[in-house]
């Protein structure tokens, strides 16, 4: 039985246990499909929709897609990786991203993936959102001109934490991330740096205060080697092991 | 009473239920005014809820607001069809009079006005909402007499009654419309098949036993009924109706829920609002139906925030049926049918009248719509099995239940059995309601309601078609023109951009923001028209559309987002010399422009002269 369970990814051959989803076993079996919203340890939820594939030529979300004997899966086509850069474009011009002050450059994997999705230009006219940066926090600031709206934080602060730290408010182009606290601000919820929340923003608005460029730049995770050579790091069975961001 | 009493009286009315959190910020809004950070957390509190999660959905829908917005809120409805009407006139020169700009509230917080996406009052433009009341046909003396009263701080229940009357324009009855239907017939019919079936099965067994059985199949036989219909959903879709009961009839649950779909938000579509006025008894009967044959025991009626209006006029129409034994215990005797209806109100947000999006919102979340499968006939509310159906589909189905399938077969066509009721509004003499047997030429309903010149149609809202005069042969049904119901009409003195352009300001407005593609990709069209618009268009400009409708397509989370560059689609393929004569014809031109920048220096030093501005402004 175990034998049948595979399917085709771009014509790579990629068993699954069942109960995976087609990112998981590709993941698992060393396989990168580019992701922002997934995260090993929680469940998925396919907002980004950078994992967006074909599978039987329909496109669906392989984060949020069970894996299945026999399915044929498209990823790396020309099609698919120009849908990818157009999702990346967007979120770049959607907040307000200057990686060359930014603590997260070479840490970060919307950069990185504009590195492997090849973005050489903003493509659309950047949208400017004001988005104050929340520095209440002493140990913690949050810069949300740099949120993707992943929500990872929401449900690591949620399922992990069980503290509810963060949440999502407005609708559409509005959308943002706020704190559980009357006055808005970090420092009045019950946050703590060690918190899973603290850890997982795939992006740099959860930062550490003094604690800069510890790493130096050309050093850093995804300056080194790019995302998709890091795809052990996302696999479901490293899952415990530690930050990943 | 202070504002923690009233917040604590609105909790207990709601028994501290989070799900009914929707109802419980309505409420307090209505008594406070706005929706302030204090009054959350209380809320939050009461409902045993993290605060965080209570200024999510507050955060969400349109008509909750988390900061003060004057005691008068005026809200003009946008559509397209209020445009042709000269709302934006009407609303500027309201603004002027009250010195006040759109979106902004007065300094001494009095009054608000504002844009709000179709209220669908199309066919009795412009219209208005004031603190969420409906009212209709707006003109230059009634703006007027609204700031007057605004100005002496008269109260909305005391201004004149005639503004708030909304007329249904009931022009062509059919089968539905016009049905001779009593409360509790449908039922009376549903529960006699079983007894039919139960009698000829005991005549032929002689088991009383199976008798017992046969008297259950009341519901069974119905559903054979509905699926014989051939009925299928009003709401757009067109799921095959009986499919889907039987569906959620066969999933494993501890409960099950009949929701009635009346967040009527496709702008242009108004006749929900006329059969809730008109029908509401058949569209309960249709529902308590719904519920013998599934088994569920809660109903509701998912009413969109325009509509408050309708509220109390639908529970009075609940309260009587409860009253004849159609809704309650033990319905008109049978024993062990409970079953019970609610309305639950909306609060300005498109994106619910998808079905699982409405369900988040049922249960007091944000109205975003979630992954599927599971569907909700066997995930739905709270995770137990849920039909969620349109209005006008309960109403048919009721009719069925009486008078049967081969019935309901016998009008329409073969793949689209039945009547449609069609929303009829724009360029035409009588704009309304009008129900015609599935199959009708589009041709057919414009010289039924005295249209003439016409340029264009679009049928089904904003993510419906465009058609243009070649089209008029063609047929509304689900194999050739599906609508959900709306149907506006341009004349050749249109101009089919702004259509569009409203249009597409439209579906950036109520993206709900989930997904990255619809998220910024509505937006990025929208400012892509408003370029063109602005004369900056040029040819890769209509390349970059077509290049965001491959993306939304084909990755957006939900049919709002793979619809949304469907009126451009249409109209670009149709009507493209709309768009080709405000083209630079340019290769490319900057959406910045530069002469336009310096506006605010002009405003300052209060010059407009021709050395204010650069040579290459045209």
């Amino acid at each position: 039985m175990s034998e049948a369970n595979t399917f085709l990814l771009d014509d790579i051959e990629i068993p699954f246990t069942p109960g995976q989803s087609v990112m998981q076993a590709a993941l698992s079996a060393g396989v990168f499909i580019p992701h922002l919203c997934y995260h090993p340890e929680f469940r998925p939820h396919g907002s980004c929709k950078l994992c967006t594939v074909k599978i039987n030529g329909r496109p669906a979300t392989s984060c949020t897609t069970p894996a299945a004997a026999g399915l044929e899966v498209e990823s790396n086509t020309p099609e698919i990786l120009d849908k990818r850069r157009t999702l990346v474009q967007m979120l770049l011009v959607e907040g307000n991203h200057f990686c060359p002050s930014c603590e997260k450059s070479g840490h970060c994997k919307l950069q990185a993936l504009g590195y492997e999705l090849g973005v050489m230009t903003p493509r659309f006219n950047l949208l400017y959102p004001t988005r104050p940066v929340d520095a209440s926090h002493p140990d913690v600031m949050l810069d949300f001109n740099r949120c993707i709206l992943c929500e990872l934080c929401i449900r690591a602060s949620t399922e992990v934490d069980q503290k509810f730290v963060f949440a999502l408010s407005g609708r559409g182009i509005k959308k943002h991330l706020v704190v559980n606290a009357e006055s808005g601000r970090l420092a009045d919820t019950n946050f703590a740096p060690t918190d899973k929340a603290a850890q997982v923003c795939p992006v740099g608005v959860i930062l550490p205060k003094r604690k800069g460029f510890a790493v130096p730049i050309g050093e850093r995770r995804f300056d080194v080697a790019p995302i998709s050579a890091h795809v052990d790091e996302f696999k479901p069975v490293a899952a415990a092991q530690g930050e990943r961001t | 009473m202070n504002s923690n009493d009233t917040i604590s009286t609105i909790l207990a009315r709601h028994g501290n239920n989070g799900t009914r959190l929707m109802q419980i910020l309505r409420e307090t809004q209505d008594a406070l005014g706005w929706l302030s950070p204090p009054t959350l957390t209380a809320i939050a509190a009461g409902i045993g809820w993290p605060r965080s999660r209570v200024e999510s959905t507050a955060g969400f829908y349109s008509f909750f607001h988390t900061e003060p917005l004057g005691r008068y809120r005026v809200l003009w409805s946008d559509n397209i069809t209020d445009r042709m009407l000269g709302n934006i006139d009407l609303m500027q020169a309201m603004c002027r009079k009250l010195w006040l700009e759109p979106g902004r509230v007065s300094a001494d917080m009095l009054v608000s006005v504002d844009t709000t996406s179709c209220t669908g009052m199309c066919d009795q433009g412009p219209a208005v909402l004031v603190n969420y009341r409906a009212i209709t046909r707006m003109t230059a003396e009634r703006v007027d007499q609204m700031v007057g009263l605004i100005q002496k701080q008269v109260p909305v229940d005391e201004w004149p009654a005639e503004w708030f009357k909304v007329e249904d324009n009931i022009r062509r009855a059919d089968i539905i419309l016009g049905n001779s239907l009593l409360p509790g017939d449908a039922l009376r019919t549903s529960f006699a098949r079983g007894t039919a079936a139960g009698v000829e099965t005991a005549s032929n067994e002689r088991s009383w036993h199976e008798f017992m059985q046969a008297a259950d199949t009341g519901a069974s036989a119905t559903l054979e009924e509905i699926k014989k219909s051939g009925l299928r959903g009003r709401g757009g879709a067109g799921f095959t109706t009986g499919l889907k009961w039987e569906a959620c009839h066969n999933a494993p649950g501890k409960t099950r829920y009949v929701v009635c779909n009346a967040d009527e938000g496709e702008p242009g579509t108004f006749k929900d609002r006329v059969l809730l006025t008109r029908q509401a008894d058949l569209v309960f009967e249709g529902m308590t139906v719904a519920a013998f044959i599934i088994g569920a025991a809660k109903g509701f009626v998912y009413l969109r925030g325009e509509y408050r209006y309708l509220l109390e006029p639908l529970n009075a129409v609940l309260a009587r049926r409860r009253s004849q034994g159609l809704l309650g215990e033990n319905i008109l005797g049978r024993e062990g049918f409970n079953f019970d209806i609610e309305v639950h109100l909306g609060a300005g947000a498109y994106v619910c009248g998808e079905e699982s999006a409405l369900i988040e919102s049922l249960e007091g979340k944000r109205g975003v719509p979630r992954n599927r499968p599971p569907y909700p006939v066997t995930n739905g509310f709270l995770n137990q099995p849920t039909i969620v159906n349109n209005v006008e589909t309960f109403a048919a189905a009721a009719l069925i239940a009486d008078k049967g399938g081969d019935w309901w077969r016998s009008f329409g066509s073969a793949r689209s059995t039945g009547t449609k009721i069609l929303s009829v509004s724009g360029d035409c003499e009588r704009p309304g309601i009008y129900e015609f047997p599935f199959g009708v030429t589009v041709r057919q309903v414009l010289e039924e309601c005295g249209a003439r010149n016409t340029q264009a149609v679009q049928v089904s809202g904003p993510s419906g078609i465009c058609l243009n005069p070649d089209d008029f042969d063609r047929r509304i049904a689900f194999g050739d023109v599906p609508t959900a119901g709306a149907f506006m009409i341009f004349d050749d003195s249109r101009d089919i951009f702004e259509v569009v352009r409203n249009f597409v300001h439209f579906f950036a407005h109520e993206s709900c923001g989930f997904c990255t593609p619809c998220r910024v990709g509505t937006t990025l069209l929208k400012n892509l028209v408003d370029k063109i618009a602005d004369g900056q268009g040029t040819r890769s400009d209509l390349d970059e559309i077509f290049h965001l409708n491959r993306v939304l397509q084909t990755s957006a989370h939900c049919g709002l987002g793979h619809t949304a560059c469907n009126p451009l689609l249409y109209t670009l393929d149709k009507f493209r010399p709309a768009y080709d004569r405000r083209l630079k014809l340019l290769k490319f031109v900057p959406a910045f422009d530069l002469d336009a920048a310096l506006s605010q220096a002009r405003q300052m030093t209060g010059r407009d002269d021709a050395g204010a501005h650069l040579e290459t402004a045209q």
